[in-house]
């Protein structure tokens, strides 16, 4: 059995099109997946909260990805998105406690994404730092809302979540709610990744390269500009969402503009415009202030100081990474990745 | 004859206080090869894009196959079958080949957001049917052996032609060519000809193309239409229109006594 591509063997255009070369990293992604299972069995609850914000920072990444990255339309506004998923199921929660929790998700993704879409209407006359100011704008009048609409959000006091149920089975401890949010996290990166194999993710793609001859090969810009607000929004929000049941109590203070950054820190890191990128980028992300805090607090002993200086270490590490990513590979950890398979591809004839 | 292709009336083009079409109108019979020429800052590229709705013009009238799309969207346009490419490459670079000439059948295509995400059924069979129209446009061009490669690390000759694969994709009525062989050597300029020609041979694409190459020109085109400072001073045959007065005026800047109505206004 081929375990590595050696030549082109396809017979069919669906096979020359499937998302995976041979059965063996089918078999490979299928392994993990199923090793991924196991993670709440021996995880610690320490881990399983990091985990489970891996799993929201993926969906949340891939949203942005999408918009951002794919269809190039920068946006800032995304903390605020992933706000609307969260408070509409709080208030959800709070208000149709009935509600199977599938829905109460589905619903709070449709509501941030149709904020999404109102918010991105200044994209069809704005590119670039215009839009970023634009969409900046949409995070300080959602925050806005969220601080003063009381009956709603609880106000800056904010709001506890109930979690989520169906019937009397309720999602209560993180490692539950893990295989929720890695069924939905899996669900929607395939989703993504598929949309980008046809017609409205090509078309995304082609108001990124060129807008104007995208528009001449028949791309309504208007309604794919939209369109791309709101499936990302849509993918935001759910983050939101999966966020709120996660946190329990939300409030204002969850949704900083530096959680707008961080999610572009990701997909810049990560790769624009590439899944695995965002992917890539959403662990990195999260689990570097974790394996920061590892370090610093095993080296406690020896230097006791440096614990004190954690949070500027952090910011500085953060800073750092960022800044060698972006001079040394400014197209991401998935282009890193893909250098690494070409390499391994012809080892050891690398000529 | 029949109903043209393509007819513009009167049109009018300004930007602020330039005029840079002024109350131009021809006509392109189907399944024609047309060109349109005329010296640098003509107004050709201009009237190209007032076709192709990158433009709207302050006055005149665009009709494409008997109907009046002066005031349409291109994509309203191109849905109804025109395409076109461009003086500068307008591929999208970071696409592969065979994404670019996926593109073009964006039109088409039917799979909304639902059916492409779950790709498998619907979505799979249109992308493959699609792909086997944009397979057939590749063997054309003979653009095998770069199907998978990225358009913005191609030589500009086969850039050029993968920008006439896209909008071949589109399977158009009326194909516009914004100098389609600008920059190229002497033999992509024949394989370019040549795939002009069997496109409008073989697919009845009718072609309205600008080029400054008048051998190009002269020997493709049956009817030619020459503007100068955005007015159109000649329109017919090759043959006619190169003993045209006002034509040699504006080429070559002779001083003729016949032609003084048209000296410098």
């Amino acid at each position: 059995m081929a375990t590595i591509r050696c030549g082109d063997f396809k017979t069919s255009y669906a096979k020359d099109m499937a998302i995976f070369d041979s059965a063996f990293a089918r078999w490979c992604l299928a392994l993990f997946l199923l090793a991924l299972l196991t993670v709440p069995l021996y995880a610690s609850s320490y881990w399983m909260d990091v985990t489970n914000r891996v799993g929201i920072a993926i969906i949340g990444a891939v949203g942005l990805n999408i918009l951002t990255g794919f269809t190039g339309q920068i946006s800032l506004g995304n903390a605020a998105f992933m706000a609307v998923g969260a408070y509409a199921t709080a208030y959800l929660g709070a208000h149709l406690p009935g509600l199977p929790f599938v829905l109460t998700i589905l619903l709070s993704g449709f509501l941030a994404a149709v904020v999404g879409m109102v918010f991105g209407v200044p994209s069809l006359r704005l590119k670039g730092l215009y839009l970023a100011m634009a969409t900046l704008a949409a995070h300080f009048i959602i925050e806005f809302v969220a601080t003063h609409w009381n009956d709603v959000t609880g106000g800056v006091a904010g709001v506890s979540v109930a979690p989520a149920s169906f019937f009397k089975y309720s999602l209560d401890t993180d490692s539950k709610l893990f295989y929720l949010i890695f069924g939905l996290m899996f669900f929607l990166v395939f989703f993504a990744k598929n949309l980008f194999r046809t017609k409205v993710g090509k078309a995304f793609v082609a108001i990124r390269d060129q807008d104007i001859s995208a528009e001449v090969m028949g791309v309504n810009l208007f309604k794919y500009k939209l369109m791309s607000f709101g499936i990302s929004s849509f993918y935001v929000g759910v983050a939101g969402s999966l966020l709120a049941y996660q946190a329990k109590y939300i409030s204002p203070e969850n949704f900083p503009i530096t959680l707008a950054i961080d999610y572009l820190a990701m997909i810049i890191i990560g790769g624009m415009g590439s899944i695995l990128g965002s992917i890539l980028g959403a662990i990195f992300i999260t689990c570097l202030p974790e394996l920061l805090r590892l370090g610093a607090s095993s080296l406690s002993g020896t230097f006791p100081s440096l614990v004190g200086l954690f949070a500027s270490l952090k910011l500085g590490v953060f800073g750092l990474a960022i800044v060698l990513f972006l001079v040394f590979e400014p197209d991401g950890m998935a282009e890193r990745w893909r250098k690494i398979k070409t390499y391994w591809r012809l080892y050891p004839f690398s000529y | 004859m029949s109903t043209p292709q393509l007819e513009a009336k009167n049109v009018m083009l300004r930007f602020g206080g330039v005029t840079a079409i002024k109350d131009v109108s021809f006509a392109v019979e189907p399944g024609a090869i047309h060109a349109i020429i005329g010296p640098n800052g003509a107004g050709k590229t201009s009237l190209l894009n007032a076709i192709s709705g990158v433009y709207r013009p302050q006055q005149g009238q665009i009709i494409f196959a008997g109907q009046d799309i002066t005031r349409m969207k291109p994509y309203e346009r191109t849905s109804r079958g025109l395409a076109r490419t461009f003086q500068n490459i307008a591929l999208f670079k970071n696409m592969t080949v065979l994404d670019n000439l996926l593109i073009g059948r964006h039109t088409h295509q039917h799979c909304g957001i639902l059916k492409g995400g779950f790709y498998y059924g619907p979505g799979e069979r249109e992308e493959v049917a699609h792909r086997m129209v944009v397979e057939d446009i590749i063997d054309f061009l003979e653009i095998q052996h770069i199907r998978k490669k990225i358009v913005g690390t191609l030589a500009y000759g086969l850039q050029k032609r993968v920008e006439l694969a896209r909008a071949l994709a589109l399977e158009p009525k009326l194909l516009l060519l914004d100098e389609p062989m600008a920059g190229m050597n002497a033999e992509e300029k024949e394989d370019m000809a040549r795939f002009i020609i069997d496109t409008n041979e073989d697919r009845g694409t009718t072609v309205l193309m600008i080029e400054h190459d008048m051998g190009v020109v002269m020997d493709i085109s049956i009817r030619v239409v020459v503007l100068n400072f955005g007015v159109k001073i000649a329109d017919g045959t090759p043959q006619e229109v190169q003993r045209d007065p006002h034509v040699q005026k504006a080429y070559l800047g002779q001083e003729d006594a016949e032609v003084a109505g048209v000296a410098e206004a």
